[in-house]
């Protein structure tokens, strides 16, 4: 990682950076290309169908990201300038939703929302979760804490001599929000809802499982269908390739929205607002905190409810969940590590490039890392086996192919978790670093580390819990040996066996929350630092 | 990462068994080697009579096992695959990838007969409509009355798009209504919940609460009374008939054990297997047993009819069908 330092005062970006955009290529292209190579015959879809499908598919995502977004900054800035019991625990938890498996998500939801649910017995006048409520309020739930944490990341960044001078000068809400925290949600809002966009369009469960029928139909779908019902692998690159090329116009459209790359003024960071301004009415703010902490935590605490009923006397002696929570533990820390390494030195990169007005080759860093959430694991699983299959047991490669996958798929929030704290650095740190001569390894050990250690904890954190509930790949490759936390879920649902998958969900849950308040970086002391 | 990869070898290798004894590889679905199906009993029993070590390499589901083979091509290192149904088994006999099974198929107890070269049956359901006697008291006596009935009673079921009982629920509505179809999926669109993309999310829904009723098989309150000791869950018997699933097992063209392969074939439709099928994989036997299938079996809907288009006919039109479903219900 030391050797992109070298290169600062070029134009160009780093071996690092170069390395990891070969590295991802590597894990991507040559799936894509066999997958093009092996279709028998490219079969073809009805173009209505397509149609129809495409423009569901935009319209459920864009609402879905512009509800999670505003009601993200809602809660961040609510949470930002508020102190309250719990808030760190609170803030941990946000990473939760991303990991839980879709399936329990939406069990839970439904639990909860659904016409037998919890709420809907005391408020029956609520609409119908089936449609485009539930599509929503899935994707929401799922959302809106990511917007809000990331939110919550970006708004830390504002000095505290910012928050100082605004209470000094008596400044309303409406002025600290246009002078203060707008240019900084400026920067950071377009990556987030572009990010969050991408996740939408690509839901599957959820939209399939809640959307009440085929009305609500999505190019996921037809992706889905053309690769199992019709295996035609041809037709399926193609329709992930339009999926690709529809977003790519979209997010090259918020791409405009961003402001150029400005120098800050090098002051302290006051991550810390909800000390220092304790202005305006608190009974708003802690409404909307209320009532946000209430929608996620329910479904959560509905998982972990629903999972009391399991016998665990029995599951807890079944060697199998042992080895799924340490397979799957496996897997997820592996993937966070190399999704970590890869979207370090291109998230530096791109930052790098921007600063110095290279906005069109900082986005070929950082446009491959955004959409590559758009390719269906599946996708890349079966191109991957096409190729590794002639030569010997394909089998023997599942698990590092699993964890590869996993690791791209993660590789779009670990981006999105380091570029708000890399952009400081690079502004801040970056000529200091240079006129003093500071380089390599000892500048990262002793100036980017510390200032970027809670980033790394964030990002680190949420690629594990995506990993660890993730179904996606594993189904794939029907291998034995590979028996992961989701799949035990999924295959006791398949099976009858409802109450032991609820009871792996809740073991999932706790695994998950322990994993949020061990690594997660929020609320600790050492984000205070200055 | 090779660090991980060459330990997560050697863990594989230590967990191999260091067998000298011939391997029959058998491609099947998940639900067949859960600790609780019929996988493990039997791989113990066929291991017992063949000197040979059974190893299962378990896929999602059949439609899962066949894109498989298609991958694999004569590469592959099956030698049975065990679980397609016979909705895909025209798609499978167009690989040329299987050997015809030469087993004797007079002890095969399927309803309507068998008579496939290829394919040879190792269990069967009749699909039904699952309901909640607590919630109907009058449940539906025919399709008819289920495509007719109360729209606030509602139905969750599976899409014929990306699942087996979804593509079920399609080609039965085709044998009742034929060319009307579409007309009668206009009707049911109106009862139904929602249309999830596999069988796990529809079940889930219906244990929930959420739904009444939901698509599923004729054995699955089996499995509530055997394993929970409950009769909520009932069948409803359709009068038109009901809609077959047969599942299916072949040899590989390409086994290098085709003798062993063959000898597989011929113990799946003896009794010692299909003694375990009932209550391992939830369906009715395709073969006698010996033991005496539980009670609650005896108690489910018996369907006089059966509905099962060919394989040919399914592989032929199930496209334009799927499309003709999807524009009745999408309105």
């Amino acid at each position: 990682m030391a050797s992109q330092h070298g290169s600062i005062g070029k134009n160009w970006p780093s071996a690092g950076a170069l390395l990891a955009l070969a590295v991802l290529a590597l894990i991507a292209l040559p799936a894509l290309v066999a997958l093009g190579w092996s279709s028998p015959g490219m079969g073809s879809t009805s173009a209505s169908f397509l149609w129809q499908a495409a423009s569901f598919t935009l319209f459920q995502a864009v609402l879905s990201t512009l509800i999670s977004v505003v009601l993200g900054v809602l809660l961040a800035r609510a949470i930002s300038r508020r102190q309250f019991f719990g808030r760190g625990f609170l803030l941990r938890l946000f990473a939760l939703p991303q990991g839980l498996p879709a399936l329990v998500a939406v069990l839970a939801l439904v639990s909860l929302y659904g016409r037998a649910g919890f709420i809907s017995r005391f408020w029956p006048e609520l609409p119908s979760i089936y449609g485009l409520n539930g599509i929503l309020l899935a994707h929401v739930f799922f959302n809106l804490p990511y917007a809000a944490l990331l939110t919550l990341i970006a708004l830390q960044q504002v000095p505290r001599e910012q928050w100082r001078l605004a209470q000094m000068l008596g400044m309303s809400e409406r002025a600290i929000f246009r002078v203060i925290e707008w240019p900084v949600l400026q920067n950071a809002l377009p990556g987030i809802a572009g990010l969050i966009f991408m996740l939408c369009v690509t839901s599957f469960t959820i939209v399939l499982t809640l959307g009440g029928g085929p009305a609500a139909t999505t190019l996921e779908l037809a992706i889905y269908q053309a690769l199992r019902f019709d295996y035609d692998p041809g037709l399926a690159l193609a329709l992930a390739m339009g999926q690709i090329g529809l977003c790519a116009l979209l997010l090259s459209f918020l791409a405009k929205f961003r402001p150029p790359f400005a120098e800050t003024a090098r002051l302290s960071l006051g991550p810390e607002r909800a000390s220092l301004s304790r202005s305006g009415n608190p009974v708003p703010d802690m409404i909307i905190i209320i009532l946000s902490a209430l929608f996620i935590l329910l479904p959560i605490l509905s998982v972990i409810l629903s999972g009391l009923t399991a016998d665990f006397s029995r599951l807890l002696t079944e060697r199998i969940l042992w080895r799924a929570i340490a397979t799957s533990g496996g897997i997820a820390f592996t993937a966070a590590l190399i999704a970590v390494l890869i979207a370090y030195p291109l998230a530096l990169a791109a930052i790098r490039l921007e600063s110095k007005g290279a906005v069109k080759k900082a986005r070929i860093f950082e446009a491959p890392v955004e959409l590559t959430l758009l390719l269906p694991p599946v996708l890349l699983g079966a191109g991957w086996f096409l190729i590794l299959m002639p030569s010997t047991s394909s089998v023997g490669y599942a698990p590092v192919l699993i964890v590869l996958i996993n690791a791209i798929m993660a590789l779009p929030f670990v981006y999105r978790s380091l570029a708000v704290s890399l952009r400081r650095l690079v502004a801040h740190e970056d000529p200091l670093c240079e006129s003093l001569g500071i380089a390599g390894w000892s500048r990262f050990s002793l100036i980017d580390w510390p200032i970027l250690k809670p980033a790394f904890r964030a990002a680190f954190t949420f690629a594990f819990l995506l990993s660890f509930g993730d179904f996606g790949v594993i189904a794939f490759f029907g291998s034995d040996s590979i028996v992961t936390l989701p799949f035990l879920i999924y295959q006791r649902l398949g099976s009858y066996r409802t109450d032991d998958a609820a009871g792996i969900a809740l073991v999932l849950a706790v695994f998950s929350i322990l994993m949020t308040q061990a690594f997660s970086a929020f609320g600790r002391k050492e984000h205070a630092h200055d | 990462m090779l660090r991980l990869a060459s330990l997560l070898t050697l863990f594989f290798a230590v967990l191999a068994p260091a067998h000298a004894a011939p391997v029959l590889t058998v491609y099947t679905y998940e639900s067949f080697t859960a600790d609780w199906g019929p996988g493990p009993a039997v791989k113990k029993a066929f291991e017992a009579k063949c000197g040979c070590e059974v190893r299962f390499v378990s896929l999602a589901d059949g439609v899962a096992i066949l894109n498989r083979l298609k991958m694999e091509g004569k590469n592959s290192e099956a030698d049975i695959v065990l679980g397609l149904d016979t909705n895909l088994t025209a798609e499978a006999r167009n690989t040329n990838l299987f050997a015809p099974h030469g087993a004797d198929i007079s002890t095969v107890t399927i309803p309507n007969g068998w008579s496939d070269p290829n394919f040879l049956p190792f269990d069967f359901a009749h699909f039904a409509v699952i309901y909640d006697s607590e919630k109907i008291k009058n449940p539906p006596k025919s399709l008819d009355e289920l495509v007719n009935g109360n729209p606030a009673e509602k139905i969750v079921i599976q899409d014929p798009r990306t699942s087996t009982p979804g593509l079920g629920l399609l080609l039965w509505m085709r044998s009742v209504y034929g060319d009307k179809a579409p007309d009668a999926w206009k009707k049911l669109s109106k009862r139904v919940l929602t249309v999830t993309p596999g069988w796990s999310e529809a079940y889930g829904l219906f244990t929930k609460g959420e739904a009444p009723m939901v698509f599923s098989y004729t054995t699955s309150p089996a499995y509530h009374m055997i394993e929970e000791k409950t009769d909520r869950y009932q069948a409803a018997a359709f009068s038109e008939g009901h809609y077959l699933q047969i599942e299916v097992a072949g040899i590989m063209a390409s086994s290098k054990q085709p003798a062993l392969a063959k000898d597989f074939l011929k113990f799946m439709v003896s009794t010692e297997f299909q003694d375990i099928i009932p209550t391992t994989n939830w369906m009715m036997p395709a073969a006698k047993t010996s033991a005496r299938i539980p009670e609650a079996f005896g108690k489910l809907v018996n369907p006089s009819k059966s509905f099962l288009f060919t394989p040919e006919e399914v592989a032929s039109k199930r496209k334009v069908w799927t499309e003709e479903w999807q524009a009745s219900m999408a309105q």
